[in-house]
């Protein structure tokens, strides 16, 4: 009796997501993606379908307050200028999406008004044909005007807002239905936070397709054994057949360049660049082997590296 | 491992109450809870004594090699997901010297691995094993090599699919070398040197599993048990599948000819990167490569860090007084707790002010800052005494501490036993840069 692997399948299956729109569905993108849609774990192939390939998305901060020297460096006067630096992940980097994160509008910090955000959120929307994500600066009364903002400029575009949570998520949601985009729900690394803030957004009447998870991926080296672990158990909860966990689930990777350790100067452990490009690397495909549908990354080695191992867990195509 | 009725059935039966359980089924139950060992049962047949050590066995068999200090075990995993319980033995990781470089080629590999070795987070990670190959060299030039390493210390896979040569490297025998590897093509021979030498031999060049687990019985039939699998994994597809699937059938069917350790054999792509990535989350009992930049590797090794900690076990940083930036006796003084992911992410808040400070690291045992003050592990006693253990009313003249916002309550008793004025600091660390500045202004 010759040996054969069990297969294992499940009742449960994660939601597809579309992200972007064509003219053909109102908006302005070259295209208009797919994710989720498995019955399966991670890249399990033999025994599951995964018709879409996880996403890579470059994100564009818009203040050098958030890029550190090594990146600045490493890739070039294009960071100061985020309309180029979005341009640069279309045309040369093969982003799949740019996220744009309106870190400036934060009111502590450089407090540029709604206006100027919202104006250059226009310029990278002229400027790019991807499909586009857009985060706030995390303080929720700026984020509810600026949010607003960019759901009316975006009408159209099915774009993605985030970050929503559980403490502030109604004017990010209203902002969000009102044009029919989507939302990244944030919870802070626990499943039952994840599972909460689904809850909240579908009782305030957001539709389950509309929504990704964001279940806080921490960089390697940094906690990451446990945005792991919350990960896969949110994998297997969906795949168990729990709906409120069935949204694909994006990972910020870009984390990876705030760790000391890739900061710090040490030849022994290679250079910042190299280092650094690794740490983000494997910390995205932590998060995709975990369960991850999307990752989010800053350098444009690392989506190359990324693309490849996604490639070859496709079986090489 | 079997249930307690299926053990009764193997025992005697006698309740002799020699084993000091009153009857021969509580003595079972015991068995089966790994409370006793079954050797306190003086009537047990050995027929029924192999059965119960075969089925009571580890579903994952526990190998080790190299010897002494850097010696490794790899194997004897029981989990598929490291939430379930955790994973055991960190994957070993590996060098290929190659001795189409010569036998300096392959010294240098092994000053090279002998480099790799940091100390992060209270623990040593490490490059744990030289493998040494034989491709296009002249042989003398690779056991020259084997001879070379040997002495070094470190654990050594040999790789040569001769097994002629293979029997040439003695001198490295009683380092308990990996041998690579037993193929349909040598086995028989291979084996015998695995006998000879008593290593542990990886078998491979199977086509199938189904392939690869007659190999393994056929190895165990002649006496060779410690082996190492490698299935076949030519693409991130075919590893994942290959070793999910011999995982499970090892863990949950308990299918024997799989269940030993695993190898992964890459080269220096960066396809085989993302290879080793995966090997090392997703159950490659060993990752050798070809090559090992330092940029990767140790990045490699901190995910092999993270994965195989113990879920239960939080990772911990020393208690004690740590500077972040450069903190002179005007800087704030803040504490936290010595659970890593709190210290860290306390740090990088800090460090994202850009103000230096002191800041304190309380021993909780790895408890976060609400866990450690409801299980009373962070107490204005413990906080008093690290104060004064760590004389930090000499290195800050400010008189001032900065207490988590979270355990404010415990504002008084501080000030009252250590002496010091108590600032209630921001409730979430993310709050902690804009609190700093607030400092200076």
């Amino acid at each position: 009796m010759g040996f054969e692997g069990a297969k294992e399948s499940f009742s449960g299956r994660i939601k597809e997501v579309v992200i972007g729109a064509t003219d053909e569905h109102g908006g302005s993108r070259s295209r208009r993606l797919t994710v989720g849609g498995s019955n399966g774990l991670p890249f399990h192939s033999f025994e599951s379908e995964m018709p879409h390939k996880p996403l890579i998305a470059m994100d564009i901060v818009d203040t050098l307050r958030m890029v550190s020297d090594t990146q600045l460096k490493s890739m070039g006067d294009v960071v100061k200028d985020p309309v180029e630096w979005a341009k640069r992940c279309e045309k040369e980097w093969g982003a799949d999406i740019c996220v744009l994160k309106l870190q400036s509008a934060n009111p502590e910090e450089e407090n540029r008004s709604v206006e100027e955000c919202e104006s250059l959120f226009k310029e990278v929307l002229k400027a790019v044909s991807l499909p586009l994500f857009v985060y706030g600066c995390g303080f929720e009364e700026k984020d509810a005007k600026l949010m607003e903002a960019i759901s009316n400029a975006g009408k159209g575009e099915r774009l993605f807002i985030g970050l929503a949570e559980e403490k502030a998520y109604k004017s990010l949601t209203a902002a969000a239905m009102a044009n029919g985009h989507g939302l990244v729900a944030f919870s802070n690394l626990d499943i039952n936070l994840a599972k909460q803030i689904n809850i909240l957004l579908m009782d305030f009447g957001m539709k389950p397709e509309n929504i990704l998870m964001d279940p806080l991926m921490a960089p390697l080296g940094m906690g990451l054994e446990y945005s792991y672990s919350v990960i896969e158990r949110l994998r297997i909860g969906a795949l168990m057949g729990d709906p409120v966990l069935q949204m694909p689930m994006i990972c910020d990777c870009s984390c990876a360049w705030t760790v000391p350790e890739v900061l710090e100067e040490d030849d022994g452990k290679g250079t910042q660049v190299e280092r650094g490009v690794n740490w983000e690397v494997i910390t995205a495909e932590a998060a995709l082997m975990a369960g991850a549908a999307l990752v989010i990354t800053r350098h444009p080695e690392s989506v190359k590296h990324i693309r490849a191992t996604i490639d070859d867990l496709y079986g090489g195509v | 491992m079997p249930t307690a009725m299926e053990i009764y059935k193997l025992l005697p039966k006698k309740n002799c109450g020699e084993c000091k359980f009153p009857t021969c089924l509580a003595f079972a139950m015991q068995l089966a809870n790994q409370k006793v060992a079954l050797e306190a049962c003086p009537y047990v047949s050995p027929e029924a004594k192999a059965a119960l050590e075969e089925s009571g066995a580890p579903p994952i068999r526990l190998m080790t090699f190299g010897t002494g200090d850097m010696a490794v075990k790899v194997g004897d995993e029981t989990q598929l997901f490291r939430h379930d319980k955790t994973f055991y033995n960190p994957t070993v990781i590996g060098l290929i010297a190659d001795d189409s470089s010569g036998s300096q080629g392959i010294k240098d590999g092994v000053a090279l691995v002998k480099s790799l070795s940091f100390e992060r987070v209270g623990q040593n990670i490490r490059v744990n094993s030289i493998a040494i190959r034989h491709s296009t060299g002249d042989p003398k030039e690779f056991l020259e090599g084997v001879k070379h390493a040997s002495s070094e210390g470190l654990p050594m896979v040999l790789m040569t699919e001769d097994p002629g040569l293979m029997g040439e490297t003695s001198v490295a025998w009683p380092k308990r070398p990996l041998l690579y590897r037993a193929t349909p093509a040598n086995f028989d021979a291979m084996i015998e040197v695995a006998k000879r030498s008593s290593c542990p031999l990886v078998i491979g060049g199977a086509s199938t599993l189904d392939e690869l687990s007659q190999l393994s019985e056929r190895a165990k039939k002649a006496g060779v048990t410690d082996l190492v699998l490698e299935p076949v994994q030519g693409t991130c597809a075919q590893l994942l599948e290959s070793m999910t699937v011999v995982r499970r059938a090892a863990v949950k069917k308990h299918f024997r000819p799989l269940g030993y350790p695993t190898i992964s054999v890459l080269g220096s792509s960066d396809l085989d990167k993302g290879r080793a990535t995966i090997g090392v989350a997703k159950y490659s009992s060993i990752v050798l490569m070809d090559e090992l930049s330092r940029g990767f590797v140790f990045p490699l090794m901190v995910l092999r860090q993270n994965i195989f900690t113990d879920p239960q076990v939080p990772i911990q940083v020393k208690p004690g007084l740590y500077k972040v930036g450069e903190p002179n006796e005007k800087s704030p003084v803040m504490f936290t707790t010595n659970f890593s992911l709190t210290y860290f992410t306390v740090r990088a808040d800090i460090e994202k002010s850009k103000m230096p400070a002191w800041l304190l690291v309380i021993d909780t045992e790895g408890q976060s800052v609400m866990t450690a003050f409801a299980a009373g592990k962070l107490t204005p006693e413990s906080v008093t005494e690290a104060i004064e253990k760590e004389k930090v009313k000499d290195v800050s003249k400010r008189n001032e501490i900065v207490i988590p916002g979270m355990v404010s309550r415990m504002s008084g008793k501080l000030n009252e036993l250590s002496g010091m004025k108590v600032i209630v600091g921001s409730r979430e660390s993310s709050g902690i840069p804009k609190m700093i500045k607030s400092f200076s202004g």
